[in-house]
């Protein structure tokens, strides 16, 4: 494979990062949007570890589908970020094997959707390879998918399928529902010697957050709580973080003291952190948009009933996407999965809130 | 120092109030000897000691509402003699197993079924003895939640006046407790047979004509008396079913006395089989009335080993119990009526009595239940011999 | 000893024995025990008190006399002449 020797080369235009480079605000903190975060953690990767390049559908000469990478190969060269063809089962295979042979990927799959394709290539040898070569291949791989609805982009180009890397065995899968995971997660990813799949969010993209000036690699082992609280624990991930922060705001102003864990990790998952905020509330509703059956709240759900069933005030509810292909119509995409209010709904429901 | 805890007055009680203590720490005690009184789901109850010796420390306070088995206070025991000792030895093992059932298990397995209520819920009101079946969910669907235990437990606190008013619902809910839980686990199975009271009465209405009014018997005394010498006889019914059949070595006899109000109290009548015919009815005239009045003592209240329920005149002809856990067995009479008799080719009208049994199938099979229905047949027939 | 006065030992007595029942209200023909929801326990602690009271002694083949008020009051009033 001729990417093994690739030679690094990251000392061309400097200048475009710091034009780009944010508007400074006053305690420390920078305002950027979801694409910009991506941007920047890819940039620094890509500065920090020769090893480190980019390749998938478009990132290149058209700047990413969703327009991440503008700009990426001006900066870093065609040799860095690389377009591949249409082909996703050969391209992901690239990436193992550049991964075998010592470098860094980073894969962009255009959305979850498309890594489909790739499956085999992710399951059968990213998640298996050091298992089946008794621990002497590592292969240090990242896939970043785009994921979920939001763009109006039809059933083909909006599925939420986490649950289905969660499933794996062998990988890690992570889940970059806030800004800072999207500056920070693919950071610490690089450094993993395994597999790691990383999911961003197209409905997340233009959304404007503020997020520590020197923000940088994150942990990718633990849930955080987003939002500290007594009531109730939305356990929550991806696209619906920010939705169960606004809804817990909301509930806050009835009284209702909502506690918001962002699950960070689908696999594997931080258990104790989930075991101690329903310790503390005794009651869960677990928030996704990933299809209602067989979805990670299924799993959550499943621990909490094993676990910490004599701490729970009230059953366990699930708040999943409606089962069908996600529709195109807005209204009726927008229906599809959970909103703020079904959840402020499901929430006072749960406590009898009049 | 020994401990002198809040003993279980039954399978379904769960916790007590403790009202006052008739000791201070310094008195002298000795067994029997009444110490306290407590309020319970069956009224106040006399608390008597089990051991001997000197108070040490009054632990828990007036007003204070503690769950079975908790420690009430400290007794320190007399230099024991050795004759005592061996006095002693069997009624504390008697004692301390029924403590440690009622703490353990049973308030668990009385709450837990066919009552929505959330797992915490549960878990808490077994922790503070609260009963489920009194609470009314505030949940979704009704269901009972932390928030209505907390509100349970601040309720109990409260003054106790309120729980007064209460007393005939509280003693339905003891009674629904048990009796759901007598249903639920016991597989009974019935016996009846029928009893020619003739001698018996006529005995007994010759022994009234020799006797003041006050000390007139009434035909339950021959019954009773009769279930306690069958008992002697037959001893597998006398007893506890707790992960196997205990049998008891006295036979104390609760006997069903139902509230005009509603509800039952089955205070234990002790030693039947040792008492005669006239002390088993001033036994009777002692303790029915305070039993109405729901003022008895512990031991009469935890110590029964069988039960008997008889409807009296003018009721019902055949009873079939419920068994009162833990114990085996109870014991029905009906009304006695006349009724033609057949015996020995002839018929005759006869004041004829039914007599049911309901025992517990894990302890006894429907053999031993007859032998037992047979043998008290055959007492009443002598009467003179009771 | 009035009929009054009898009647007023009789449902001091019943009182007693049943607190929560109204014996005043009693008709003359209503079988007491039946009408009041008297065991037969208490029915013996009834017949015992008033013996106590009255000095009246009711044997038992005589239960069936006293079984309402009217017959109660004529027994009494017979046994004290």
């Amino acid at each position: 494979m001729i990417l093994t020797n690739w030679p690094g080369n990251n000392k061309t235009a400097l200048c475009i990062t710091l034009a780009v480079f944010k508007k400074m605000t006053d305690n420390n903190t920078i305002k950027l949007t979801y694409r910009e975060a991506i941007k920047q953690a890819i940039r620094e990767a890509l500065q920090k570890d020769d090893r480190v390049f980019l390749m998938g559908e478009d990132v290149g000469r058209y700047g990413g589908a969703f327009a991440a990478t503008k700009g990426l190969l001006q900066e870093f060269g065609p040799e860095r970020i690389m377009d591949t063809p249409l082909s996703e089962s050969g391209f992901v295979g690239a990436g193992i094997g550049a991964a075998l042979g010592g470098m860094r990927p980073i894969v962009e799959v255009m959305t979850v959707n498309f890594s489909l394709l790739a499956m085999d290539q992710v399951v059968n040898n990213a998640a298996t390879l050091l298992h089946m070569s008794g621990g002497q291949l590592n292969v240090p791989l990242v896939i970043r998918m785009s994921c979920g609805i939001g763009r109006q982009l039809a059933a083909q180009h909006s599925h939420s399928w986490e649950p289905l890397y969660a499933h794996i065995a062998g990988l890690k899968v992570l889940s970059a529902g806030t800004h800072e995971d999207a500056r920070g997660m693919l950071l610490t990813a690089l450094q993993d010697p395994d597999p790691v799949i990383i999911f961003e969010y197209n409905f997340l993209l233009n959304k404007e957050a503020e997020i520590p000036a020197n923000a940088g690699a994150v942990n990718i082992t633990k849930a955080k709580i987003r939002r500290e609280g007594k009531d109730i624990s939305i356990i929550t991930y991806g696209a619906g973080v920010y939705k169960a922060l606004d809804a817990a705001k909301e509930l806050s102003i009835l009284g209702i003291d909502a506690e918001v864990i962002d699950l960070r990790v689908l696999r594997p998952l931080d258990a104790a952190t989930i075991f101690n905020s329903v310790k503390k509330t005794h009651r869960a509703l677990l928030v996704e948009e990933a299809w209602s059956s067989v979805n990670v709240s299924s799993e959550i759900s499943a621990r909490i009933t094993e676990n910490i069933f004599y701490d729970l005030d009230a059953p366990v509810q699930r708040l999943g996407g409606v089962e069908v292909p996600v529709p195109y119509p807005k209204h009726l995409e927008d229906a599809s999965v959970p909103q703020q209010t079904d959840i402020i709904n499901k929430v006072k429901k749960m406590l009898q809130h009049a | 120092m020994l401990e002198f805890k809040m003993p279980s007055l039954g399978a379904d009680m769960e916790a007590g109030t403790l009202c006052e203590w008739l000791v201070k720490p310094g008195d002298k005690v000795k067994r029997g000897d009444i110490i306290a009184t407590v309020d319970t789901q069956k009224g106040l109850i006399d608390i008597e000691v089990f051991d001997e010796g000197t108070i040490g420390e009054l632990v828990i306070k007036p007003d204070e509402k503690v769950p079975v088995g908790t420690i009430m206070a400290l007794i320190v025991p007399d230099k024991e003699p050795t004759v005592k000792k061996e006095e002693k030895a069997p009624v504390k093992k008697a004692e301390k197993k029924e403590e440690e059932k009622p703490t353990g298990e049973i308030p668990v397995t009385v709450i837990l079924q066919g009552i929505k209520a959330s797992p915490l819920a549960k878990r808490m009101a077994t922790e503070k003895g609260i009963d489920l079946t009194t609470l009314k969910g505030s949940g979704e669907g009704g269901a009972i939640t932390k928030a209505d235990v907390e509100n349970a437990i601040i309720e109990k606190m409260a003054p106790k006046e309120e729980k007064k008013v209460a007393a005939a619902e509280s003693i339905r809910m003891a009674v629904a407790a048990a009796m759901s839980k007598s249903n639920r686990e016991i597989p009974h199975y019935y016996l009846e047979t029928k009893v020619d009271m003739s001698k018996a009465l006529a005995w007994l209405s010759e022994a009234n004509k020799q006797r003041s009014v006050k000390q007139r018997l009434l035909p339950v005394v021959l019954l009773l008396k009769a279930v306690a010498k069958a008992l002697t006889e037959v001893p597998d019914l006398n007893g506890y079913w707790e992960n196997g059949l205990h049998k008891k070595p006295d036979i104390n006899i609760g006997f069903v006395i139902s509230l005009r109000a509603g509800g039952v109290m089955i205070p234990a009548i002790h030693n039947i089989d040792k008492k005669t015919i006239d002390e088993l009815m001033v036994s009777l005239n002692d303790i029915i009335p305070r039993a109405r009045a729901m003022k008895l003592r512990s031991s009469e209240l935890s110590e029964s080993t069988i039960t008997v329920t008889s409807l009296g005149e003018n009721n019902a002809e055949t009873v079939y119990g419920l068994i009162y856990p833990p114990q085996v067995a109870i014991v029905g009479f009906g009304s006695i009526t006349e009724q033609p008799w057949a015996e020995t080719g002839m018929l005759d009208v006869r004041p004829v009595l039914t007599a049911t049994l309901s025992a517990d199938h894990r302890a006894t099979d429907g053999a031993t239940g007859s032998r037992f229905l047979m043998a008290m047949k055959d007492y009443l027939q002598k009467p003179a011999e009771l | 000893m009035t009929e009054p006065e009898i009647k007023q030992i009789i449902f001091r007595s019943l009182k007693k024995i049943a607190p929560d029942t109204e014996p005043e209200k009693l008709n003359p023909d209503d079988d007491i025990r039946h009408t009041l929801e008297i065991d037969s326990f208490d029915a013996l602690r009834f017949i015992v008190d008033l013996d106590e009271q009255l000095g009246v002694e009711t044997p038992e083949q005589d239960y069936g006399k006293i079984a309402t008020l009217r017959n109660l009051v004529n027994y009494i009033m017979t046994k004290k002449k």
